[in-house]
């Protein structure tokens, strides 16, 4: 079962013209706090997790299906490079195949990692990550409430104490400006990455 | 006074608290409400978990029947940010707290709404494979 979670203080506004026009069959959630994204220490879009029958977590947070191939776009007519496109689509597909996998075969898909491997793979949040998520809960908080110059200074120590997290960049720019997630501030954001990845992993899919 | 309380998911309008004298200090019942903590004669307590409270130091968690939420919050290492402009507190999950519900490995529960405001919870799904997947529309 999918369960498709919008990170997306907008609310329903935000949310509803893509979930209407996506005519979904499975449960599209809105999560206006990004209370999974704490739960499970998500930083960006789109992240999955794979949950098995008995609920245990058998591939945790990771980039599902995803490359870095917007980073070749030319900015100016935003084309992206075929080979790159290409590469995007194997990704996807890839990726696609490795969850019918796991639908099919249960434990023993390959794709269904080992605890040990879970383990390994999964990032839990430090201190200063909680304080973070603890800022931007208030943030959104008194947004919510229609004190937006307030919210801001948590969104911005939000951001400070977490500065891996897209999650938290591109909602409180969001709630500034529709247009500012894809504007000047994210792609310097994006290019001070330099060799880093946008999308790291997952290694095996 | 009245303060607004975000305690892990649940916000908590309007609880009378006092956050002027060093901290937050609660009654017993506006604590068990807002945290789930209960003051016992062993420490604070919550389901089977019970936290004593340093002996030399009970006056800053405990005072004329009130009881302090921030220090508590501090003891168990939860993040804590205040707004005093808007009296409102939120205190977040410890670190260790995440981690130990990350690596035992069970998917932590939530409950969310669709879009028409029916709740949903992911142990609805158990005995189904889940695929979480997170979007947004920025």
């Amino acid at each position: 079962m999918p369960i498709a979670i919008a990170f997306d203080s907008g609310g329903n506004a935000a949310t509803e013209p893509w979930i209407k026009a996506a005519k979904p069959s499975y449960p599209c959630l809105i999560d206006r706090c990004h209370l999974v994204a704490e739960l499970y220490d998500m930083v960006n879009v789109p992240t999955a997790v794979w949950i098995d029958e008995r609920g245990k977590i058998v591939r945790p947070s990771e980039p599902a299906g995803v490359t870095d191939a917007f980073r070749k776009m030319n900015r100016t007519n935003f084309s992206i490079p075929t080979d790159a496109m290409a590469e995007l689509q194997a990704k996807r597909k890839a990726y696609l195949d490795a969850i019918r996998d796991w639908v099919a075969n249960g434990p023993a898909s390959r794709f269904a990692l080992s605890e040990p491997e879970v383990l390994r793979r999964m990032h839990t949040p430090d201190d200063a990550q909680v304080r973070a998520a603890a800022n931007f809960r208030l943030g959104e908080f008194l947004f919510e409430r229609g004190q937006a110059e307030a919210a801001k200074k948590y969104f911005e120590e939000a951001k400070r104490l977490r500065p891996e997290s897209w999650n938290y960049k591109r909602q409180a720019w969001a709630l500034e400006d529709p247009m500012k997630p894809g504007g000047p501030e994210f792609w310097a954001a994006v290019d001070s990455l330099g060799e880093r990845k946008y999308y790291p992993g997952p290694e095996d899919i | 006074m009245a303060l607004d309380i975000i305690y892990g998911e649940r916000v908590n309008a309007g609880v009378d608290a006092d956050g002027t004298s060093g901290g937050l200090w609660l009654g017993g019942d506006d604590l068990k409400r807002v945290s789930g903590w209960e003051f016992k004669p062993q420490g604070f307590c919550k389901d089977d978990v019970c936290v004593p409270v340093p002996p030399a130091h009970e006056s800053e968690f405990v005072a004329n029947g009130r009881y302090n939420l921030a220090a508590l919050a501090n003891l168990l290492g939860q993040p804590v940010v205040t707004d005093a402009e808007f009296n409102a507190w939120c205190f977040g999950e410890a670190a260790a707290e995440r981690k130990r519900m990350l690596t035992s490995l069970d998917a932590p529960d939530f409950s969310l709404p669709d879009l028409d405001g029916r709740m949903h919870s992911l142990s609805d799904y158990r005995g189904k494979k889940v695929f979480v997947v997170s979007w947004a529309s920025w």
